[in-house]
């Protein structure tokens, strides 16, 4: 068994790398855009395309500027981004982090980047606490099963013109 | 002395592959309680907030200062020239690095967030203590790892002094550090003493040696390679020395708190009052792991008899387990004192005995980190030329006449 | 700050960032109590020292609000599990074992000008703002637990199970360690922390206030009454006073 194994691993190296392949190509093949909820304002703080190359970068920053300097600004503050982006739906529920309606999982669900924000964060506005579905426990950052791809992440950042 | 030949072991034998799988399996049993602890998080074990280390760090600290300690016979041979001990510096190295490598597994796998083990491994808080020791563990293990290159390639031998004094001075930094892991914690009465980082450095040389002992029979043994008198009864004295003088350090350490007024509560609790914490002080510690191991290592009628001293380095084991929790958790068991001379009460446990009952989880993970030091050794053996292919006296003592 | 230039992005957004930062300053409409809010885009400073002074003599005994409004305003629910629970502050009770007198006091984070807790975190995570206030990063911290090891008060508490619906101002989460933050979501913004603001509805045993500033209340009653440190012999200064122990 152990010898068999021994020399037929290249092949079976060679087996895995293809079937590998095989399944990024499904993926490949159906590209479809995530859909993003709309937010509560007209206007983002930051234009679209920036907003999405380069959100992380600006709560890193603020969340680093806020923690340990007490700057309180409120612009890029990930609480104001959920103040504006999380809204009850006409059936006046409230999506969660984790559901495809939400408007951080959308994306992230899509890309599949796990983020451990809202392990702490609240994912939604404080007044609408209470409203929404229970998230099941141990399972705060259950993100849909896609592999990342690459052309689904250009296409999000991708710079309109 | 004759010219010593090292050979790795052929490690196709069922005993082998059994062995292999055993510690397998308990290493996916240590990673199934690790993953259970984190997914529900630390409730589902025995630690609160009271108790906030636990049985998986009893190990862990255990394996580390024994990881230090088994490179003793290698710094033996190597700093103090002593040829007898040279042809089991390889395999003593090896054991040093394994130990560490299942110490520190464990350390991680019982961290609160360990997916941000990245994190400890970038940023540093250069005044704290267990960020020093996350430098001298990783030194540690390139230190030890050129020192183990210098043994087993010659043209690189020219440097092995130079390596092992290194790496003989790094292992005593690192005792050092992780005996003041506990120094440090000053509000602590169990923890106040400057005398714990030589007693650490102590016990690190008589857990090293145990287990060091244990792995050299089991290797011998298990391959039929023939193992001399000579050798052994050196390694027999060694530890029996080791072991009186954790026994002299324990007394100095308890005899100058028994000094301190301030400290006689604490002394009170390990010693006399403290339920499961003064039984394993007196019946883990002080006879399992010390008076028992003494009398077998040094009764004249048991000299030549290595059953004897086999039996002796898992009493030391299990003593040192046994001193680890009396040290770990007892420390944190016995109350804080925020108004010293008051009766204090709350809902938050002041002023009260705080109890800790560990979980299977916990267990198994510690475990699991003995089974990693164990199959890193296991393995190495097969892959590397450890051991000579014979320790006869004609071949292992520089003395022997026949 | 509209029009963007696309290509660019990094080097612009950091100079914008700081450039609206600058820009804005908006009031905050807080009801202002005894200090003086900070603007918004302001760094805490040194200048600045904020502390606690707790009259145990005024404490009420059986008085829990000062805990219920820190749970309160914190989000600190339990589970029903006293022993993993988090408790940020707690009511000690004290006996003299030659009197019998009995007190009360509250106990939480004493925000140690010298924190043993800060000392020994291994990644920076325990923090001392130059304000005086120690915090818990918990986006670095690896829950390793040594400063709950460290700390002479057993002010810290872990997380240790999943959280739901916290507070969106006091973030906190499963495997990390957390204490008294003297609720610096308030008083950056110019208000009492919420235990102060319960206990000044009653019993009036809390003062905080800039130690730093010798015309504060604090400061003044800690000239004339004076104010003892628990564990003072541990050389720690910290930043909560008592009067009465
Ligand atoms: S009281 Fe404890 S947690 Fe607070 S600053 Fe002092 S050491 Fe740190
Ligand atoms: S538990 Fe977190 S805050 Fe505490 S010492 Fe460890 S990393 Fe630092």
């Amino acid at each position: 068994m152990v010898l068999w194994f021994r020399k037929n691993l290249q092949n079976i190296m060679l087996a895995a790398i293809a079937m590998l392949l095989a399944t990024s190509v499904n993926v490949n093949a159906e590209v479809v855009a995530p859909v993003v909820p709309k937010g509560k304002g007209e206007q983002c703080v930051e234009p679209t395309d920036v907003m999405r190359k380069n959100h992380m970068e600006m709560l890193k920053h603020q969340r680093d500027e806020t923690m340990h300097n007490g700057i309180r600004t409120k612009k890029h503050a990930l609480k104001e981004c959920i103040a504006c982006h999380v809204q009850e739906d006409e059936k006046g529920q409230v999506a969660r982090f984790g559901d495809d309606g939400h408007f951080c999982s959308s994306c992230h669900n899509y890309a599949g980047v796990n983020v451990d924000c809202f392990q702490c964060h609240a994912d939604r506005p404080q007044e609408l606490i209470g409203k929404g579905h229970k998230i099941k426990p141990h399972h705060t950052a259950d993100f849909k099963d896609k592999a990342i791809n690459k052309e689904a992440l250009q296409a999000l950042t991708e710079v309109s013109k | 002395m004759k010219l010593i030949r090292f050979a790795s072991i052929d490690g196709n034998s069922n005993g082998y592959w059994g062995l292999m799988a055993l510690l397998a399996a308990f290493i996916l049993a240590a990673l199934g309680s690790s993953y259970y602890m984190e997914h529900h998080g630390h409730h589902v074990t025995g630690m609160t907030n009271q108790i906030v280390w636990g049985l998986p760090h009893v190990f862990a600290v255990f394996l580390i200062v024994a990881a230090s300690g088994a490179l003793n016979i290698a710094s033996i041979a190597s700093v103090f020239n002593k040829k007898a001990y040279k042809p089991l510096a390889r395999l003593s190295a090896v054991l040093a690095l394994a130990l560490l490598a299942g110490g520190l597994m464990i350390l991680v796998l019982d961290l609160g967030r360990p997916d941000r083990l990245i994190i400890a491994a970038t940023i540093y808080n250069f005044k704290s203590i267990f960020a020093w020791n996350m430098i001298l563990y990783s030194g540690f293990m390139g230190i030890v790892g050129v020192y183990i290159w210098t043994m087993m390639d010659e043209t690189v031998g020219r440097f092995n002094r130079l390596a092992g004094i290194s790496a003989f001075i790094w292992r005593i930094m690192l005792t050092t550090g992780t005996g003041s892991i506990f120094g440090f914690l000053v509000a602590r009465q169990g923890y106040d003493a400057a005398i714990m980082a030589p007693m650490f450095i102590i016990m690190s040389f008589a857990f090293g040696l145990a287990i060091f002992n244990l792995v050299l029979f089991a290797a011998y043994n298990g391959t039929r390679r023939e193992l001399g008198d000579a050798i052994v009864k050196r390694l027999r004295n060694l530890l029996g020395v080791f072991v009186a003088a954790i026994m002299y350090f324990v007394v100095v350490f308890h005899l100058t708190n028994l000094y301190a007024t301030e400290h006689h509560g604490v002394e009170a609790f390990i010693l006399r009052d403290g339920g499961i914490f003064t039984q394993l002080f007196w019946i883990g510690q002080v006879v399992i792991g010390g008076l028992i191991p003494l009398a077998l290592l040094y009764a004249p009628q048991l000299q030549g008899c290595r059953k004897s001293m086999a039996l002796a380095s898992v009493l030391i084991v299990l003593g040192g387990l046994a001193q680890m929790y009396v040290i770990i958790i007892g420390g944190q068991a016995y109350p804080l004192q925020l108004f010293p001379g008051m009766e204090v009460s709350s809902s938050f446990f002041d002023g009260v005995v705080n109890s800790y009952t560990p979980t299977l989880a916990e267990l198994m993970l510690g475990l699991g980190g003995v089974a990693v030091s164990l199959i890193v050794v296991t393995l190495a053996l097969k892959a590397l030329h450890l051991l000579p292919i014979s320790l006869a006296d004609a071949v292992a003592d520089p003395h022997h006449k026949d | 700050m509209k029009t963007v230039n696309t290509t660019d992005t990094s080097k612009r957004k950091f100079l914008g960032g700081a450039a609206a930062v600058a820009g804005i300053a908006i009031a905050p409409g807080v009801l202002l109590q005894t200090v003086n809010a900070k603007p918004d885009n302001e760094a805490v400073s040194n200048k600045v020292r904020w502390g606690m002074l707790i009259d145990t003599n005024k404490c009420g005994d059986g008085c829990t609000d000062c805990v219920t409004a820190c749970n309160t305003e914190n989000g600190l629910t339990g589970f029903e599990r006293p022993e993993t629970d988090s408790q940020w502050i707690r009511k000690l009770t004290l006996k003299d074992k030659q009197t019998g007198h009995v007190q009360t006091l509250p106990v939480m984070c004493q925000h140690c000008e010298t924190a043993p807790c800060v000392d020994v975190c291994p990644t920076g995570a325990s923090f001392k703002r130059e304000d005086g206030i120690v915090l818990v990063d918990k986006h670095i911290c690896i829950g390793c637990r040594y400063c709950m090891m460290a700390c002479p008060y057993k002010a810290r508490s872990f997380v240790h199970e999943d959280l739901q619906d916290q507070k969106d101002h006091a973030p906190r989460g499963k495997g990390t360690v957390e204490s008294c933050t003297m609720c610096v979501h308030k008083v950056d913004n110019g208000e009492n922390p919420a235990c102060v603001t319960a206990c000044n509805k009653e019993h009036k045993a809390m003062y905080f206030g800039d130690l730093n500033d010798a015309n504060s209340e604090i400061s003044k009653r800690l000239k004339q009454y004076g104010g003892k440190q628990i564990r003072a012999d541990l050389g720690l200064n910290p930043g909560v006073r008592y009067q009465g122990v």
